[in-house]
């Protein structure tokens, strides 16, 4: 993801990405249930289920996605989320793929540019800003990082520190917002599943030695 | 789903179907056929959520030239109801507003505003005035 948009062989290219959509969806499935229970606190329970039914509908359209130049392949992903992950979640991770595609378009933008512009988008779609106790917790955090250039590998052992900072915030958006202090104390289920993709993403760029 | 195509068209967005088409039917109750009317809820596997798809085919059905008012439940009805806005052509996109008001008093003052050919503009504010701030 970070630097595969200059891809040394559109054929490597392919097959990786068809694996990191397989792994997200299989990480994202066996998590599932962590992430309904962590719905169920504080919210309505049906993140897990959601997550699962968007990355399921990208593993099935993986071929096709694999065939697509970078960019073009992270619009069609985003569509596809939006489409079928039926919960605020599907615009949220929809809007970040959607904007990466238009972001990589743009000539003489770096990944970490892109990245950041994306996660605004984002910020802007969900009405939020870090310190609300959503997926934006993590997303803003780990752009940082990408700005830092720091190694997928070490990447991959830090996000799920940026989700557990969630535990002690107070949820200011989405249905968790109706705890109000209630909220503080559980893991915000957006940021889980968020730290979860990225250190799927991360492992999977690690493999295969892209840094 | 007949006559009144000339008048302001509304669509209800629920995370619930059964709520979604409980406010149908009070606006129907209302206006009967005068003002285009289309409802969805759940998501796109049937339980409870929202559906970008299914509301993408609402604003289709409820489309008038005058424009359409779209009434929501919860976070995820309005951020869905977005998207599916930002994905009707450009022409279109203008002429769609999602109401800040309650889905089933919203929608029914509004369907009543639009059965007197109000326009979009009119439509909305008559309905927003429910909500404060
Ligand atoms: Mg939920």
């Amino acid at each position: 993801m970070i630097v595969i948009s200059e891809p040394g062989n559109a054929h490597d290219c392919a097959a990786w990405m068809g694996r990191v959509i397989e792994a997200c969806r299989d990480a994202i499935a066996t998590e599932e249930n962590r992430l309904c229970d962590l719905d169920r606190a504080i919210g309505d329970g049906d993140h897990g289920t959601n997550m699962r039914r968007g990355l399921e509908a990208l593993a099935s359209e993986r071929q096709r996605l694999s065939a697509m130049p970078f960019a073009e392949a992270m619009i069609a992903a985003g569509t596809i989320l939006v489409m079928n992950i039926g919960g605020a979640a599907g615009p949220l991770y929809g809007t970040l793929l959607l904007e990466i595609g238009k972001g990589l378009s743009i000539d003489g933008l770096e990944f970490p540019q892109v990245f950041q512009k994306a996660v605004t988008a984002v910020a802007q779609r969900g009405r939020s800003s870090p310190g609300d106790k959503t997926l934006l917790d993590v997303l803003y955090p780990l752009s940082d990082e990408l700005t830092k250039h720091t190694h997928p590998q070490r990447l991959a052992g830090k996000v799920q520190g940026f989700a557990d900072m969630t535990i002690e915030m107070k949820a200011l958006r989405g249905r968790a917002s109706f705890l109000g202090e209630r909220s503080v104390g559980h893991m915000d289920p957006g940021a889980a599943s968020c730290a979860l993709l990225a250190a799927t993403v991360c492992r999977e760029l690690t493999e295969a030695g892209v840094a | 789903m007949t006559g009144g195509r000339e008048n302001v068209g509304i669509v209800i967005v629920s995370h619930s179907p059964l709520v979604a088409r409980g406010a149908a039917d009070m606006v129907r109750q209302m206006v009967g056929d005068s003002v285009p009317l289309a409802w969805c809820g759940g998501n796109p596997a049937g339980g409870l959520g929202t559906d970008t798809g299914a509301i993408l085919k609402a604003i289709e059905e409820a489309w008038s030239e005058a424009g359409v008012a779209i009434f929501v439940d919860l976070g995820g009805a309005e951020t869905n109801s977005e998207m599916a806005v930002e994905m009707v052509d450009k022409g279109r996109a203008g002429r769609i507003v999602i109401c800040n008001a309650p889905i089933v008093e919203g929608a029914v003052i509004a369907a009543a505003e639009a059965s007197g050919g109000a326009s979009l503009a009119k439509v909305v504010a008559t309905a927003q005035e429910l909500s404060p701030t």
